[in-house]
């Protein structure tokens, strides 16, 4: 589930392997094929890949496939990643949650943006977004950590669950409509929150 | 283009958490791809799904990492990315429907109005249709089931809740009752998607009704 943080507890410890090491694996696997970086991305992701697809109600041998498929996807892909689109855990999360949608709904993944996506209009290389998407992971983990419980509840069952609204509601025995206001009041707290950091 | 109108935010949220059924979430990607105010918007609506799943507690595996071999890391980029949309069709589109909706094979529905259905995958429950409206043609009074979304590609349509020129997205809940009216010189063509096949059915019969007598 999701750490609480308590408000006014700026940053966290140190990960263990901080993000940008992360950044920096995927990067020697991109451009040198790099089997041990490699190997180290595969070991702290595969397990938070394989936690996730079960979350999807799959059985623990389905989901290490697919976790073991996001990971070789991830190899496969490293060319397209680029540091400056954000951190290598937004881009692998990204690939889990297509192949989710591919595998476990079999339905397209219309992707809500391509992966090469770049807001920023700017070409100049940007060295701290890698620390700067964490510093916004960390404050919305905090944000999420502190929403009403009936909001983090329909936060959790669509992101993680992969509910649509409509499932929703029957499995909360919900109208849609309250559904909906409750996903948009858990983001009004998550937007105010960033509003210093976008 | 200026977009005026453009998808709830809930709408929003579940298309980041790649949650929305699947007609629904391609009448998304389409304004987003047209839309930079929402692409900025699921930008940090992202951010909510990557944080959670860094706080999920990891599954210890089973099997160890899988060999690889550098021959097999080759960027197998998705041909959908590779294309930039020519003609008017989003981008995210374009591999479905061809690059212009001049090309598209219309059916006629009944007079002034003509649909395309779009291909979901086997298993997605929505229904996902073009309709082109001949200009001035008005749809007669209905009322929409759940969820459902439409996107203006060509043209446009006004009704008691506005204009809805290209790009804009009418995200309809069940409470509002209108009868589009298409633009008198351009028409309209839209994309809608349904999240069920039933509930549609019933949309259509509705609008035939009247013309029908039935």
């Amino acid at each position: 589930m999701l750490q609480v943080l308590e408000r006014g507890r700026i940053r966290r410890a140190p990960p263990v392997t901080p993000s940008r090491t992360m950044a920096d694996l995927l990067q020697r696997v991109a451009a040198s094929g790099d089997v041990e970086a490699f190997r180290k991305l595969f070991q702290t992701y595969a397990p938070r890949v394989k936690s996730y697809m079960m979350r999807q109600g799959t059985d623990p041998n389905t989901a290490e496939e697919l976790a073991q498929e996001t990971l070789l996807t991830v190899w496969r892909k490293a060319g397209l990643y680029s540091g400056e689109k954000g951190s290598a855990t937004t881009w692998i999360f990204t690939i889990a949650r297509n192949l989710r949608i591919d595998r476990l709904r079999r339905e397209v993944a219309w992707q809500p943006l391509p992966e090469d996506h770049n807001e920023k209009a700017s070409d100049d290389p940007a060295p701290d977004e890698e620390l700067s998407d964490r510093e916004r992971r960390d404050r919305v983990q905090a944000i999420l950590g502190e929403l009403p419980q009936d909001q983090s509840e329909v936060v959790m069952l669509s992101y993680i669950e992969g509910l649509s609204h409509s499932e929703i509601a029957e499995r909360l025995g919900l109208p849609l409509g309250t559904v909906k206001s409750r996903m948009r009041l858990a983001y009004q707290k998550i937007r105010d929150g960033l509003e210093d950091l976008r | 283009m200026t977009i005026q109108h453009h998808p709830d935010i809930a709408s929003l949220m579940s298309c980041a958490a790649g949650s929305q059924p699947e007609a629904i979430a391609a009448v998304v990607s389409a304004h987003l791809a047209m839309c930079p105010e929402c692409r900025r918007e699921i930008c940090c609506m992202e951010k909510i799904g990557v944080a959670l799943f860094a706080s999920l507690a990891p599954a210890p595996l089973s099997c160890r990492a899988p060999v690889v071999a550098a021959r097999a890391r080759e960027a197998d980029r998705d041909v959908a990315q590779c294309l930039v949309a020519q003609g008017d069709v989003p981008a995210p589109l374009a591999p479905v429907l061809g690059a212009c909706l001049d090309g598209i094979p219309w059916k006629r529905l009944f007079p002034g109005v003509w649909q395309h259905r779009v291909r979901l995958s086997a298993c997605a429950s929505g229904d996902l249709r073009l309709f082109k409206i001949a200009p001035g043609t008005k749809l007669p009074e209905h009322r929409h089931n759940g969820e459902e979304m439409t996107l203006i590609l060509r043209g446009s349509y006004h009704d008691k809740l506005g204009t809805f020129r290209t790009g804009d997205i009418a995200d309809l809940d069940d409470a509002v009752e209108h009868g589009p009216i298409a633009d008198e010189v351009e028409g309209c063509i839209c994309l809608v998607a349904v999240e069920g096949k039933v509930r549609y059915k019933g949309l259509i019969a509705r609008l035939l009704q009247p013309i029908l007598g039935v």
